[in-house]
């Protein structure tokens, strides 16, 4: 904002499209919501993830009861969801480091954060086609 | 510049008067240091170790088809398995502990739903980490039942001991 306010006066109200700020509905923004969103995801799986693995010391029975209702489809697709969080959080999550502890960091994050995308989408590409032809042939 | 001196003593540096420090905030912000480092330490570990169990457990062989007690009985067999699994277990339970409870401070206003929230998460952060170390080092590869017979579905190698 280019006009100063004193201390009494409440900021003008932002405006929708997020202009004047430099931060807010732009892409920095979303790279954090996302990072933010798939975090929780992640923590939220490894919970669970940790308990049915827990199931090793139950009997071999339980385990492979509970591994066998991963070997669909439709769970397939969950696991390729969770997959596609863990590899966006992790490159972004580098991206991060290398803003904070690279000195060209700040200049060049809007190009890392390109390298992301792409990165992603080649990363999560190879593992889906794999993913889904070992599940779907086997 | 001339050659005199100006000698005028940074702020904070040392000679405040006690009244003004606050050991609460710089202990605090201490931690809030070591939360921050934390993070950025462990994320890169945490990536090579979990893209290698991703892959190893859904990429080779069958993928996905040919996860069973008997592959976590041949992976645990190997002290660098153990490990792997142990360090992933560690990394990613703090990393991600930490971070949910950042994101508890900054949607919680009131003190006492924060608080709420944070004693259930390290407790269920500390209950997860104790069982999944438990599980790693008091793995039995060959269980048997009461009556002493090997259970259905052990490995192979179990049967010719
Ligand atoms: C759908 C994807 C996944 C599958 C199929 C899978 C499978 C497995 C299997 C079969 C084990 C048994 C031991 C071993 O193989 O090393 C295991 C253990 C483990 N996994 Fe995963 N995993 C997945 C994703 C993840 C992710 C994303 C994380 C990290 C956030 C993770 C963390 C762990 C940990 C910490 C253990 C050890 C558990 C313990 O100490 O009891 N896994 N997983
Ligand atoms: C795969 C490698 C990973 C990398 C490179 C990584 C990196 C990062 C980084 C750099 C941050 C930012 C910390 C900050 O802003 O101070 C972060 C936040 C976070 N991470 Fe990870 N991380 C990884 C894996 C994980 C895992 C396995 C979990 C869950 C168990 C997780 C959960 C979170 C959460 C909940 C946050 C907080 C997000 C927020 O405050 O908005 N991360 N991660």
């Amino acid at each position: 904002m280019s006009t100063a306010t004193t201390a009494q006066q409440s900021p003008p109200a932002q405006k929708k499209s997020g202009r004047g700020t430099l931060y807010r509905g732009k892409e920095g923004m979303w790279s954090w919501v996302g990072h933010r969103i798939t975090g929780v995801v992640i923590f939220l799986f490894l919970l669970v993830h940790v308990l049915d693995t827990a199931l090793v010391r139950v009997s071999p029975e339980a385990y492979d009861a509970v591994i066998g209702t991963y070997k669909n489809w439709y769970m397939a697709l969950g696991e390729s969801g969770l997959v596609a969080a863990v590899i966006y959080h992790a490159f972004n999550g580098i991206r991060i480091v290398l803003v904070d502890f690279w000195k060209k960091g700040t200049k060049y994050h809007k190009h890392m954060l390109w390298a992301v995308m792409i990165a992603w989408v080649v990363v999560f590409g190879a593992f889906f086609v794999r993913h889904m032809m070992l599940v779907l042939g086997g | 510049m001339s050659s005199q001196q100006l000698n005028i003593a940074a702020p904070r540096s040392g000679d405040i008067d006690p009244k003004y420090l606050r050991q609460s905030a710089s202990s605090s912000s201490n931690r809030e240091m070591f939360k921050w480092v934390f993070m950025r330490i462990s994320g890169p570990i945490l990536l090579v170790l979990i893209f290698v169990h991703l892959f190893s457990n859904l990429m080779v062989g069958d993928g996905v088809h040919g996860l069973n007690f008997g592959l976590v009985a041949g992976k645990w067999a190997s002290p660098l398995w153990q490990i792997w699994d142990l360090t992933m277990l560690w990394l990613a339970m703090i990393h991600g502990t930490i971070g949910v409870g950042t994101i508890i401070d900054d949607y919680t206003s009131k003190d006492r739903t924060r608080v709420g929230f944070k004693v259930a998460l390290y407790l269920a952060s500390v209950a997860i980490i104790v069982l999944g170390t438990l599980v790693i080092f008091t793995f039995e590869p060959c269980m048997t039942d009461a009556a002493g017979n090997l259970m259905d579905n052990s490995p192979s190698f179990c049967f010719n001991q």
